[in-house]
């Protein structure tokens, strides 16, 4: 009782922060000096229409190299964390036996699995002209692993091709911040391909090519931690 | 409406906070800090709005010239963008602890794992 006392206390002591910090926000009027810049050089600098996509791929693009340097350490220790229960399993692995998912439930799956894939890859590759990107395609494309798990959670997914996109599309992104620093201004730099026309799928210099790559790995990464989290399902 | 976006967040971080702090079930507490991180994310996505403006895209609607003066300000949304992944990743990391928590233990109760209290 005084347990759950302190606790609405404490709640009530951050709740009254929060509303200080909320009524006291006033919202600017103008872009700050960080903001205008990009506003202002984006689209003769880079190319790209969506300026959030220039800062996390140029501006700021080893900051998201980190990002995704983060979340292939999850994946890993999610893998290695999991990995140990599931050898004890193996020895005493039992053939299981589950319902069969259902006509409606195979077919949908089938159907919706392209699909589902095609839209993230399109979301990937569009992200210099709309709102979506690399981190928003790799999720979409987890979500069509997702679904092939819930809808027969016997299937198998292959480590290796996972790992191997993965490690792939890593190197790839690293290569072409490299290239980056030899042909153009610095790393990371997306002026090695040619800009192109404002506004054209093929535009924005590397930007698609890097989005595409961080797509894939965030895609494979996503993927890897769902299929070490089923794995682990006692069948 | 930036104003309700922020509040909504508050509030979530608070209901986060809350459900953390009360509740005893790993599972539950790692939903209840997967609502406090959309709430954080939604104030910082509120803190970028601006009255009037538009998504930081240049197009048709926004041309180039104008930008300066029509869009808000990308950053946060950028910000946002990288916090939503990594908190999947931590999300997933800690399914993963507690999962392996309830092998050695055999319970998801935070009361039964003292192993590190003093």
């Amino acid at each position: 009782m005084i347990k759950r006392l302190a606790l609405i206390l404490l709640l009530a002591g951050i709740g009254a922060i929060f509303a200080g910090l909320m009524l006291a926000h006033v919202p600017d009027g103008e872009l700050n000096r960080t903001a205008l810049y990009y506003a202002e050089h984006t689209a003769q600098d880079l190319g790209a229409a969506n300026i959030v996509t220039a800062i996390i791929v140029t501006f700021r693009g080893l900051d998201t190299l980190g990002e995704v340097t983060v979340l292939f350490l999850t994946a890993a220790i999610v893998g290695l964390v999991l990995a140990k229960g599931k050898r004890k399993k193996r020895e005493a692995r039992r053939q299981p036996h589950l319902p069969p998912s259902g006509e409606l439930l195979g077919t949908g799956t089938r159907l919706l699995l392209p699909l589902i894939l095609l839209f993230g890859a399109y979301v990937f590759t569009h992200g210099h002209l709309t709102p979506g990107g690399g981190f928003q395609g790799g999720a979409i494309i987890a979500s069509a692993i997702l679904m092939a798990l819930l809808s027969n959670p016997l299937q198998k997914f292959s480590h290796r091709l996972i790992s191997l996109i993965e490690s792939t599309s890593g190197i790839a992104f690293v290569t072409i911040g490299i290239l980056g620093v030899l042909l153009a201004g610095g790393f990371l730099d997306n002026r090695i391909l040619p800009l192109g026309t404002f506004g054209d799928l093929f535009s924005a210099g590397a930007i698609p090519v890097i989005y595409t790559f961080v797509g894939l790995k965030v895609g494979a990464e996503f993927s890897s931690m769902l299929v070490s989290l089923s794995e682990t399902e006692e069948l | 409406m930036a104003i309700i976006a922020m509040a909504t967040g508050f509030i979530l971080i608070l209901i986060g906070l809350f459900g953390a702090l009360s509740n005893r079930n790993i599972l539950r507490m790692i939903v209840a800090f997967a609502v406090a991180n959309t709430g954080v994310n939604l104030v910082l996505v509120a803190v970028g709005y601006m009255r009037g403006r538009t998504a930081p895209i240049l197009d048709d609607a926004v041309p180039v010239a104008e930008a300066a003066s029509r869009i808000i300000d990308p950053v946060p949304q950028a910000l946002v963008l990288t916090a939503i992944v990594i908190g999947v990743g931590v999300t997933a990391l800690m399914l993963a602890y507690a999962y392996r928590l309830y092998q050695t233990k055999g319970s998801l109760d935070i009361s039964k794992h003292t192993d590190l209290k003093w």
